[in-house]
């Protein structure tokens, strides 16, 4: 009973408590660059979803075999492997998203949310937690992509996956669509998961 | 000449990568609380960035066109940068320990820098010749230490700054970039055609 719960506790801790962009300030480049819609933040979120899953569980498996003193370079050959991968299936199913999101694809290979995930976790756990680990914070990065690129496209276009939401009343906010839009609204909803935990910790106490 | 002057102001000012392409978040974030590591760290990245576009670039065109294997190009180069942060910090270690000492343990930092990796991305997707592609890496490193310098010089400023309680920290920092990004965006008008 004792391992069910902490599988469940290593998925559900990537959702939340340790949500990756607005917690742990990781895996920043990402979110920010390709977030200016709600498709380009979901494709993103999933193609970093599969190479942390199976990046995370490769190195799992061979986690005995690694000797430590090369265990960087043979989890980055590992991941930028993965990421090849992930960059021509996209490439051949996707095209029109994988234009869209160009050099940022093969950046997956440098986020550092990978490579401390696999460092910090899945070289010092067997295979199952890893998986749920690696999932719950894949998931959690997915879901802060989507967050982020929705608002960012509701407020710039005044559309949600290319769908007009608002009427013709609204007036675009161009800003949030440029570069500096991404800075905002990264820093409004860091401020908005401070406040609601400050919430929390006061009903708690 | 001019095509090189164009591929610097560019770089390091209009198409900042800190600012418009948000690579190089990290440090950005993480080393910009002090003016004096901000320029450490600044000047260890220009130094690694030039070196990269230099050793990239060859090994694309030479080796990887050539033998008609560009689907490495992501394993290789990333082996290349990791490699080379680690000659430059064993060489600066062995010529001239002073500034070793004070590049510390920002050095081998420098390999998980998305920016470095983005830099051989970028030159390769824009097809930059060789010249072209060290003025790019050089000009990119200008852009970095500068966003870099900025952001902890205000930073300094905000540790005497009221800011509300679920705004510190990182919050505020962001909101920071943000308005730092729409000023660099004024820039934009430095070149025409």
């Amino acid at each position: 009973m004792a391992t069910h719960n902490s599988l469940g506790h290593e998925f559900k801790k990537g959702l939340w408590a340790d949500i990756h962009p607005f917690r742990v300030l990781l895996g920043l480049c990402p979110a920010l660059a390709v977030t200016n819609s709600f498709v380009n933040g979901l494709a993103m979120g999933l193609a970093a979803l599969f190479v942390m899953v199976s990046a995370n569980v490769i190195v799992s498996v061979f986690r005995k075999l690694i000797v430590s003193e090369v265990r960087i370079p043979a989890y980055v050959v590992i991941i930028s492997s993965l990421v090849t991968i992930t960059d021509l299936f996209l490439a051949a199913m996707f095209p029109a998203i994988s234009k869209a999101l160009g050099p940022y694809i093969p950046l997956i290979i440098v986020n550092c949310m990978i490579l401390g995930r696999v460092e910090a976790f899945a070289a010092k756990n067997p295979v199952l937690p890893t998986v749920m680990d690696s999932l719950g914070i894949g998931v959690g990065f997915t879901i802060s992509l989507c967050i982020m690129g929705g608002l960012r496209e509701v407020l710039g276009f005044g559309s949600i996956m290319g769908f007009q939401v608002l009427g013709s009343w609204f007036e675009p906010w161009i800003i949030m669509i440029l570069p500096a839009g991404a800075f905002l609204v990264l820093g409004g909803l860091i401020a908005l998961v401070n406040y609601i935990n400050d919430k929390k910790a006061a009903k708690a106490s | 000449m001019v095509k090189l002057l164009m591929i610097f102001i560019s770089a390091s000012l209009i198409n900042n990568f800190v600012l418009t392409y948000f690579l190089g978040i990290c440090p950005f974030i993480g080393v910009s609380n002090k003016t004096e590591n901000a320029l450490n760290m600044g000047f260890a990245t220009t130094f690694v960035m030039t070196l990269t576009a230099a050793v990239t670039w060859p090994i694309y065109h030479y080796i990887l066109v050539k033998f008609n294997v560009p689907y490495l190009e992501y394993v290789s180069f990333i082996i290349v940068i990791a490699s080379l942060v680690q000659f430059v910090e064993m060489y600066v270690k062995k010529s001239s320990p002073s500034l070793y000492k004070a590049l510390g343990i920002f050095l081998p930092l420098i390999t998980t820098n998305c920016a470095i990796l983005g830099l051989a991305l970028f030159m390769v997707l824009r097809d930059y010749g060789f010249l072209e592609s060290i003025v790019f890496g050089f000009a990119t490193g200008v852009g970095f230490t500068l966003a870099l310098v900025m952001m902890s010089g205000i930073r300094e400023e905000l540790e005497f700054a009221d800011v509300p309680k679920v705004f510190q920290g990182a919050s505020i920092t962001f909101l920071v970039a943000g308005l730092m990004a729409l000023a660099f965006m004024g820039f934009a008008g430095l070149i025409r055609g």
